[in-house]
């Protein structure tokens, strides 16, 4: 257990389903993982428990060698992790800007009576700034966020979520919906994050820009991981190839 | 100025700082609360007894304050379990079962309330004054809170508390310091309305009071201390300069919120943004 994020047996069942059911995984500082599998093997469900927006049955999670099971979402991002959103998640009644400055200021707003004493705010516009015109959204700042197009929001997503300055960010399906042009222009800004040092958790069903860009691959099908390892090898697997995509006749599908 | 306009004055400081202090709860943070009348008669209650056993006005305004603020901890506490409509039916609760539960306490009065509060010492003109400064003091922290971080926090919990707690922002700590913030002002109004009646009773502080406190808020504009302040005044002086309004008082501010929430939910605020402020500059 000396990864960046370290995975304990966790499970979690929803009804009488284990959405999640009994995953154990180490992602080291750097990692650039793809997170693969068929619909509802439990990838978001995952990224859910990893990110405490829910509890798991049993297990551990910890995250930069400590243990957070039990804590809040919150209290998860201060301690470097970020997430974005399937469902794009902006607050729409804000503009592009304050909402990137908003996660800017993560410090400040750590604890309601310290932010109550706190104003200045130019700071925290310029990182957020500095941040659109990264992610590609430059001369949207004045924008309300709820009126931006998916594509955009997507980016905004990224850009909220690096204003945190994360340790490890946890991509949730970050291309779905987006036309070639939008889903090439956000992979390159996944990359370059990574590229600065920061870990990488990509769960994508766009499997070609997957085995593209990420140097390790996971597969996870029926809540349970069954291949783990470079994803040239991984695709090979028989199993994963069955789980897959049905057959083992499939391997065209996945290239 | 006459003994009457004093008093409307004084009335309208209340008001104002009931409603501001609403605002900071169900417009900044977005925690619908319908119970605010509670907070307000916690208030006077606790600045009328500590009145009577202490003669000491800045104690008594102190007490009531901290009364409003302690019961408002509670009371958000619940906010942290409970989200929006149930919030909203979870505040109607705590007003009734304040009201009930003054009137069966002899200590606090009972039916008859409690009379013969001693007086701040002030004139009824100094009385006023003092109003008018907590109600403007209660304005600019009102102003102060949406320029800060705080602020700035609180419209992402009123947006989307899980989209807040993904950018670090401890939702439920927010909650609990809007409530006690907002609470703790209805408490101070409620301990300058102690001495400006020296007369308090259970039935001042019921929930017809909490709904139109909240039509000032919504009719105002949610979230805006300027509209809310411009509704406050304007709705505590229309059922004195129109008969009707007075007499049918609940009919009508009954109305205008439907109007407002079906044609114009964002108040006067919003109206004034759309078409005042365009039509100046042009």
């Amino acid at each position: 257990m000396t990864g960046i994020l370290d995975l304990d047996d966790i499970a979690v069942r929803f009804g009488g389903v284990r959405a999640v059911d009994g995953v154990t995984l180490s992602v080291a500082r750097g990692d650039f993982i793809g997170l693969i599998g068929p619909n509802g093997a439990g990838k978001t469900t995952l990224i859910r428990l990893v990110a405490g927006i829910i509890r798991p049955d049993r297990g551990r999670i910890v995250l930069d060698q400590k243990d957070v099971t039990k804590a809040s979402t919150a209290s998860r991002v201060r301690k470097g992790l970020a997430l974005t959103h399937q469902l794009v998640r902006p607050f729409r009644e804000m503009t592009v800007l304050e909402n990137v400055a908003l996660a800017a200021g993560y410090r400040r707003t750590s604890n309601p009576l310290r932010a109550a004493l706190l104003v200045e705010r130019r700071p925290e516009y310029e990182r957020a700034a500095a941040l659109l015109i990264r992610v590609g959204l430059a001369g949207t700042e004045r924008k309300l966020a709820g009126s931006l197009p998916l594509g955009q929001m997507k980016r905004l997503e990224v850009a909220r979520a690096l204003a945190l300055d994360p340790h490890i960010v946890l991509f949730d399906e970050p291309l779905a919906g987006l036309n070639q042009a939008e889903a090439a222009r956000q992979i390159e800004t996944i990359t370059s994050i990574h590229a600065q040092g920061i870990t990488v958790v990509l769960v994508e069903h766009n499997l070609e820009e997957v085995l593209r860009s990420c140097k390790r691959l996971i597969v996870l099908n029926d809540g349970r991981v069954i291949g783990d390892g470079d994803p040239e090898s991984v695709i090979a697997d028989s199993g994963v190839q069955e789980a897959y995509v049905g057959s083992g006749t499939g391997t065209y599908a996945l290239h | 100025m006459s003994a009457y306009e004093i008093s409307v004055l004084s009335v309208i400081g209340l008001n104002v700082m009931l409603a501001v202090s609403l605002n900071i709860i169900s417009g900044f943070c977005g925690q619908v609360s319908l119970g605010h009348g509670a907070f307000y008669g916690a208030g006077a209650y606790g600045a009328a007894l500590t009145m009577i056993a202490w003669s000491s006005v800045p104690l008594s305004l102190f007490m009531g304050t901290a009364v409003g603020a302690v019961f408002g901890l509670i009371v958000g506490f619940a906010s942290l379990r409970v989200r929006s409509d149930f919030l909203a039916v979870t505040t109607i609760g705590v007003n009734f079962l304040f009201t009930g539960f003054v009137r069966k306490q002899s200590w606090l009065g009972g039916e008859m309330g409690i009379s013969g509060i001693p007086g701040s010492g002030l004139s009824s003109t100094g009385n006023m004054i003092m109003i008018l400064v907590f109600a403007a003091l209660t304005i600019a922290i009102s102003f102060y809170i949406s320029r800060s971080w705080m602020g700035f926090a609180f419209r992402a919990v009123s947006q989307d508390e899980d989209a807040a707690a993904t950018l670090g922002i401890n939702s439920g700590a927010y909650k609990l310091a809007a409530f006690g913030i907002g609470t703790a002002l209805a408490g101070l109004a409620g301990g300058l309305y102690a001495f400006f009646t020296q007369f308090i009773t259970a039935d001042t502080f019921d929930f017809i009071l909490s709904v139109m406190l909240m039509a000032m808020v919504v009719i105002g504009g949610i979230g805006s201390t300027t509209g809310v302040v411009v509704a406050a005044i304007a709705l505590t002086l229309l059922p004195e300069a129109i008969r009707f309004v007075n007499d049918y008082r609940l009919l009508v501010f009954g109305g205008l919120l439907v109007l407002v929430i079906r044609l114009a939910p964002g108040g006067i605020a919003d109206l004034t943004r759309r078409f005042v402020i365009p039509a100046a500059k042009a």
